[in-house]
């Protein structure tokens, strides 16, 4: 804009939104002052004035009980991720550069299918995996998390694939390329950049999910999401500890989730805002 | 590029999703509805037989079915109002010009990011505690008496957990779509003699009507499922007074083990669920046309 | 050796035929220009011969062997792109040097022929930029520094110029035809300018819907257009043509004369007008007259000449600059 904003105008737009955006980040804020309180301290009432102190998370560290469900946290995943972009590394490729009449209508129902709820087939899903022995298991959730994200994945690396300009492929034929050369020399390194975000995007969503990952484990798999949910009716007095917890739960993702704003408009809006 | 053998090589390529995602939609599904015509009870395996329309018939019956209704719609209307318009109001804020745009952004998509258990055991239990939550600090402040929030006013409470919780994805959502608004379109209004109030509403928002709609109908399909945060703060309850559809269905299921009751219900879901895809499947395939 | 000769080459997209037949030959080390509208088959037409696109039907030769099902990499061309298409992870130095990669050219033989490159193009000073840094004039040379590098049979220019602002574009099309002087090879160059048709071509090849309307040098398509398209397209500002009753006392159905062919007298003439718009561009006047009986003539007169809007003057078309089109569009001679 090149007019000049008044500085006082721009003064009391800064103090709104910094107001705002300070009581939206309260909560977890708050979380995390508390994490670094004492027990005391964390049921004494509102105070944003901790003392400080890092006992909470070495009690957490301590126990082996949050180490467990982190790691599961972490296997599931990374693992659903991975085996997310190998399945849809070749099916977003193929849509992208050699794209037939019936595309379109695959990548919607692919789209449609993450659109059913969890709980409609909570039942069925629960009985094949008792009977498959896959209750309680970090492979079980793995796969559910894979499939659920495999739309998203697919759909975000196809809108990748389509931004590489195809004469820049073409400039490559020109210069003596062999489909092979193509595809190493300048489509891979081209769509390194929209892999990444899409891998980045998925760990979020694998991270957070809070159905399948609540409903299909007990001791032995459950993530954080399960771990965490179990505290909701609570034995004495711990929330110090608990916020410390929830902190290490959650910080990863959300750091992942500040850099990786635009990916989830383009993800998660299926492609309608950019 | 298109050979013959290139197509049969793309096919190749696309197999295991398209056959993946198949399974996946299918044999649960299938098996759902196949359930719910069943008189299945998990405590009872003997008494397994064909059961027709009476896992539906004792759905439409049960007055907890039609709260659990009442309640689903409005925690998604409860939250859609809440967030669209804050969501707005947001974005037209964060569009402005202030010093540390990058930082409040950060600030104000960060409870996206926080999964849903922690969430709902924060905003439970240090911020509405009626003993020594925040809320009741600054009630007692005031000189009034703290609010019980999840005794008195249970399904706003979740109402405004949910509602926390998504609000970033519609500020994103429409400050992208704001600040796509081409700068010279609103110099040009202006030069027309339009004041801002004039400018919102003849330029802005219809520019935004298309993330507004695409915004509802995504949040929609999530929020008919909301989930975690019942199970962790109130378990549905009081009574039935925090139960939607999907944890009544979730409650048969594992609670009463009644495995036809929830996959009647599983299917009303579905339904439901579709109704809503639709639109948004007409609303991102216009965009896939582009 | 850069000698290139389609036959009855036929392209069509599903039912959309974009080329019905063409016949061409281009001799080794001609710069030829491919003009015309938009949508004319221009750039489809350079495409088949680059091996981008695959002919419905007929024959491409290049130095007498047929290409007609050869891969682009073997037919021995170099494109330059419109939007350069250069690959934006690689730096300048990996851009040029790119294809005697894949011609398995050894390292330090691929070092020299960069570096002439380079110095030919004065982008020395750039190689170890990525092409996200540079200007549009120095994109544009690395785009010619990867298609030079391959000593290739002929060059293929896609609208190279149309992404440059008006400045650049003056000098760009000097410095490609000081390429083509320098280097003496073939040269294919597809663009709408009639301007840049003009000043490098050796020969231009005027398309008109995926036929060739004339095939002829510069001057030849100036003073002896065949018919009414080639007429209208070559010659800036457009040739007047009039049609009626004035044709008719030519025996033509168009008669056309250039602006610049046209004498003009405050006192006396064949044509009697009023001036309309006058634009002073300070070497020439352009009057846009509008003539009793004949409609809109645009004439150019030299700076000096001062007439200003609603004056009346009186137009000549100058002896034997008078062109003549029958019915179906055709020049009679």
């Amino acid at each position: 804009m090149a007019r000049r904003i008044s500085t006082r105008r721009k003064i009391i737009a800064t103090a709104a939104a910094w107001s705002v955006a300070f009581v939206i980040f309260f909560p977890i804020l708050y979380m995390v002052l508390t994490s670094v309180k004492t027990e005391a301290e964390a049921i004494a009432g509102t105070s944003l004035i901790p003392s400080f102190t890092f006992e909470n998370y070495v009690e957490v560290q301590a126990q082996r009980d949050y180490f467990k469900p982190f790691m599961n946290s972490v296997i599931i995943a990374v693992g659903s991720t991975l085996i997310g972009i190998i399945i849809a590394v070749p099916a977003a490729w193929s849509m992208a550069f050699s794209p037939t009449k019936r595309t379109k209508d695959i990548l919607m129902w692919m789209l449609s299918t993450k659109m059913m709820p969890a709980v409609g087939v909570l039942v069925p899903m629960f009985i094949i995996f008792r009977d498959t022995g896959l209750l309680d298991t970090r492979l079980g959730l793995t796969v559910v998390l894979t499939l659920i994200n495999l739309p998203i994945v697919v759909w975000m690396l196809y809108t990748y694939f389509r931004e590489i300009p195809g004469e820049i492929l073409e400039a490559a034929r020109m210069d003596g390329a062999s489909l092979t050369g193509e595809i190493v020399y300048v489509l891979t390194p081209m769509a390194v950049p929209g892999i990444a975000s899409t891998m980045l995007l998925n760990i979020i969503l694998a991270w957070n999910e809070a159905f399948w990952t609540i409903r299909l484990t007990a001791a032995n798999a459950a993530p954080l999401t399960a771990f965490i949910a179990s505290f909701s009716s609570p034995q004495g007095l711990f929330w110090a500890k608990l916020s410390a917890a929830s902190t290490l739960a959650i910080a990863p993702i959300l750091i992942m989730g500040w850099f990786s704003q635009r990916q989830l408009v383009r993800g998660l809006t299926f492609g309608a805002v950019k | 590029m298109a050979t013959r053998q290139t197509r049969t090589l793309a096919r190749v390529m696309m197999a295991p999703a398209v056959i993946l995602l198949l399974i996946w939609m299918i044999v649960p599904l299938a098996m759902t509805l196949w359930y719910s015509f069943q008189n299945y009870n998990l405590l009872n395996p003997m008494g397994r037989g064909f059961a027709g329309w009476e896992n539906y018939y004792y759905f439409y019956t049960d007055p907890a079915f039609w709260q659990s209704i009442r309640n689903t719609l409005t925690i998604v209307g409860g939250v859609l109002l809440i967030t669209v318009v804050g969501g707005v109001l947001l974005a037209l804020l964060l569009d402005q010009p202030i010093f540390g745009q990058g930082v409040v952004r950060i600030l104000v998509i960060s409870p996206f990011f926080v999964m849903p258990p922690v969430a709902a055991l924060v905003w439970k239990n240090m911020i509405m505690h009626p003993g020594y939550g925040v809320f009741a600090d600054i009630a007692r402040f005031f000189g009034m008496q703290p609010v019980d929030w999840f005794a008195q006013y249970p399904l706003f409470s979740i109402v405004l957990i949910v509602a926390w919780q998504w609000l970033p994805f519609a500020t994103l959502i429409l400050l992208t779509a704001l600040q796509s608004l081409d700068e010279e379109q609103k110099e040009a209004a202006e030069m027309d003699g339009a004041n801002f109030l004039n400018r919102f509403r003849y330029l802005i928002l219809p520019h935004l009507a298309r993330s507004i709609t695409v915004v509802i109908l995504i949040q929609t399909i999530f929020l008919l499922a909301v989930y975690a945060e019942i199970l962790v703060t109130t378990n549905g309850g009081p009574g039935y007074a925090t139960t939607n559809l999907a944890f009544l269905i979730y409650r048969t299921a594992l609670l009463s083990y009644d495995v036809g009751g929830a996959s009647a219900g599983g299917v009303i879901a579905v339904i439901l669920a579709n109704i809503v895809a639709i639109f948004l499947m007409r609303a991102v395939g216009r965009n896939l046309d582009r | 050796m850069g000698n290139i000769t389609l036959k009855n080459v036929h392209k069509a997209f599903g039912s959309a035929v974009i080329i019905p037949d063409i016949d061409l030959d281009i001799e080794d080390g001609e710069f030829v220009v491919f003009v015309g509208p938009s949508g004319c088959g221009k750039s489809t037409l350079l495409r088949l011969i680059a091996g981008l696109e695959d002919t419905t039907a007929g024959a491409i030769a290049i130095d007498g062997v047929d290409v007609t099902d050869a891969p682009p990499a073997k037919r021995g061309l170099a494109m330059v792109f419109q939007s350069y298409a250069l690959y934006p992870h690689m730096s300048v130095y990996n851009n040029i040097a790119f294809p005697l990669k894949m011609a398995k050219v050894d390292k330090a033989e691929i070092d020299k022929k960069v570096r002439g490159a380079a110095a030919t193009l004065n982008l020395t000073n750039y190689l170890d930029r990525r092409p996200g840094q540079l200007s549009g004039g120095q994109r544009q040379r690395v785009a010619i520094g990867r298609a030079i590098v391959r000593q290739p049979k002929a060059f293929l220019f896609d609208e190279p110029l149309s992404n440059l602002d008006a400045a650049l574009r003056g000098t760009m099309r000097l410095e490609i035809s000081e390429l083509h002087h320098q280097l003496a090879t073939t040269m294919i160059y597809v663009t709408h300018d009639q301007v840049e048709a003009m000043t490098m071509a050796d020969k231009i090849v005027v398309l008109n819907a995926g036929n060739i309307e004339q095939v002829g040098s510069p001057l030849e398509l100036y003073k002896t257009p065949k018919n009414l398209f080639v007429a209208g397209f070559i010659g800036s500002p457009r040739m007047n043509l009039v049609t009626g009753a004035e044709a008719a006392k030519h025996g033509a159905k168009t008669v056309g004369v250039r602006p610049e062919h046209l004498k003009l007298s405050t006192t006396e003439g064949t044509w009697k007008g009023t001036v309309g718009v006058a634009e002073h561009l300070g070497s020439d006047t352009f009057l846009h007259v509008q003539c009793d009986g004949i409609g809109q003539i645009t004439a150019r007169a030299d700076g000096e000449f001062g007439l200003n809007h609603g004056d009346t003057v009186w137009l000549t078309p100058e002896e034997g600059k008078l062109h003549r089109f029958n019915e179906a569009g055709e020049a009679i001679r």
